[in-house]
């Protein structure tokens, strides 16, 4: 068990490293979607989710697990779709 | 077999989380940014995927179900917010990602002592830290987008005897999770995540409508932590870098915000801003000749018209007027007309980082026309004239020389450096800050009064008569 915990310290603090030196150098332009799209990923929680729903008797834990499917599946379907529709309208247009 | 499946999964999620960091890299720039939100979802479809094959999950009815309503509410909310409401639209989806996150902390802990009777030390701490961060992000997300949106008032709330009840609340959170570490009781568990929720709705209260950007930011922030939280509390490394990935994020844009008003942090947080040190602002700046200059959008069209270059300084007045539109037409007219036009973004420009780019390019405004601010505050000296709409702290000189003000420090475009100020306003009332904008009484300043959308579409067909 502690041994699990390490290594998941370990992979969390690797991973945010990772995250400030990948989103440091995002323009401004961009910030609004990338915190959107980030959003999204954090709808990642949806794998939790559906392994506690996993179960196939019904009790507390399942209806719970419910609850963070619909939840989650929000989070992410919304956030990579609003996502994808702000970024659509970045494009570069011939000066006029 | 089921060693070669579960082998199998990690590495789909090992996948998964290779394309979160690259779909991120490929968020940092225009060219890119829509393959990299793309390869962020195939991440996800791989993640669910997998998660799907593994042989506890069974009840693939209800979360078909579960999965199939959440896709559509979802897929209409998105498909039908305005883009000027984007920032309460990341506030909501950041509140259902850490409701969803707690309830999984929540189920999990339920299910092991259920199961086992008991519950290991570094679980009962983890579920712990996932309830409350993912509590707080759910409340304090719900309540910022109840303030963004209206339902709520948006100035600081704050009522007797305050700071005692939260303290109060912190110590018995405290309190509580030792005694859920020695012995763990339902109860208990129940109670701490009544208090995370209370947390939520307190932290948010008392900071003014204004900072909720900064808020939904840092909130943002939460959100991935509660991911992360959520895997440690399955073991499941993948989880853990998205959360890390998104909380990392979330904390570079609320630094961002935060740089942008010179404010830090804390202070956003914790000072109720508007209060005391306005007074401060009020009495200490120096006195100034409070007479301006007004004039009619006919005039206004005649100086845009025959300058040679203009920089359009746009501001949330302008977005809140859907003015972004006449904007681009009057842009382009302008260009017409051999004008060089360029538009000057601050950086606190909307009401999140980076939302006035977003509102431009939603009215076909070319992203390479859009200037930051550092690029444009060298070139103001050299231009003809500065139109402002709707902005206002954001181009107020006392920023950079009245060290009374309290807005003294915060970067500023420097409008006041180009030929001619044009500012459209409503009125002369004061912005957010609650502090007089020096630039309004210039003598090379003039007002144009009346609401955004009117004044701009005045000035386009002003222009086309010229």
């Amino acid at each position: 068990m502690e041994a699990g915990l390490l290594t998941g310290l370990v992979v969390f603090v690797l991973a945010s490293f990772v995250g400030f030196e990948v989103i440091n150098k995002v323009p401004p332009t961009l910030h609004t979607p990338l915190m959107s799209g980030a959003n999204a990923i954090s709808g990642i929680a949806v794998v939790g989710a559906l392994l506690i729903t996993g179960t196939k008797d019904w009790n507390l834990v399942t209806i719970l697990g419910f609850i963070a499917v619909i939840l989650a599946t929000v989070n992410v379907v919304g956030g990579f779709l609003v996502t994808d529709r702000m970024l659509q309208m970045f494009k570069k247009k011939e000066a006029s | 077999m089921n060693t070669y499946l579960n082998t199998g999964i990690e590495l789909a999620y090992l996948i998964a989380a290779a394309l979160f960091i690259l779909g991120l890299k490929k968020l940092g720039s225009p060219a890119t940014a829509r393959k990299g939100n793309f390869l962020a979802a195939v991440g996800m479809l791989i993640a669910i995927v997998a998660t799907l094959l593994n042989q506890s999950v069974l009840n693939y009815e209800w979360i078909l179900v579960g999965m199939i309503a959440g896709s559509l509410i979802g897929a209409i909310a998105a498909k039908k917010v305005a883009m000027t409401d984007m920032p309460q639209m990341v506030g909501i989806f950041n509140g259902v990602g850490g409701a969803a996150s707690a309830l999984v902390a929540v189920g999990e802990f339920w299910r092991v002592l259920t199961t086992t009777g008991t519950v290991p030390l570094d679980a009962t701490f983890i579920a712990i830290l996932g309830v409350l961060i993912g509590g707080v992000t759910l409340t304090g997300s719900l309540l910022a987008f109840a303030k963004l949106q209206g339902l709520v008032t948006g100035s600081p709330v704050t009522f007797p005897f305050q700071q005692p009840f939260n303290f109060l609340l912190l110590a018995s959170f405290l309190t509580g999770s030792v005694y859920l570490l020695i012995k763990p009781d339902p109860a208990v568990f129940l109670t701490l995540t009544a208090i995370s929720l209370l947390f939520g709705a307190l932290f948010v209260l008392p900071i003014g409508g204004g900072d909720m950007p900064v808020v939904v930011s840092l909130l943002n922030s939460f959100s991935g932590l509660a991911a992360g939280a959520v895997g440690f509390i399955l073991y499941n490394n993948m989880l853990i870098v998205a959360g890390a990935l998104v909380g990392a994020s979330g904390l570079i844009l609320t630094q961002i915000m935060c740089k942008a008003m010179n404010r830090p942090l804390t202070n956003v947080l914790f000072g109720a801003f508007g209060g005391d040190s306005v007074a401060v602002g009020g009495s200490g700046g120096t006195e100034i000749d409070k007479t301006y200059r007004s004039i009619d959008s006919e005039e206004g069209a005649m100086m845009l018209g025959y300058a040679r270059s203009v920089v359009i300084v746009p501001g949330y007045g302008m977005a809140v007027a859907q003015a972004q539109h006449g904007v681009r037409e009057l842009a382009s007219q302008l260009e017409k007309m051999g004008v060089d036009v360029k538009y000057a973004i601050h950086p606190v420009a909307g009401r999140m980082p980076g939302h006035m780019n977003v509102l431009l390019a939603e009215a076909n405004v070319s992203y390479d026309r859009l200037y930051d601010m550092d690029d444009i505050n060298t070139e103001f000296d050299r231009v003809d004239v500065a139109l402002v709409i709707g902005a206002n702290d954001v181009v107020n000189p006392a920023a950079r020389n009245d060290n009374a003000s309290p807005i003294y420090g915060m970067p500023i475009l420097d409008v006041d450096k180009a030929n001619r100020a044009i500012v459209i306003k409503r009125s002369m009332r004061t912005g957010f800050a609650g502090v007089d904008n020096e630039l309004f009484y210039k003598d090379k300043t003039t007002m144009l009064f009346g609401s955004a959308q009117d004044i701009v579409s005045q000035l386009v067909s002003e222009v086309k008569q010229l």
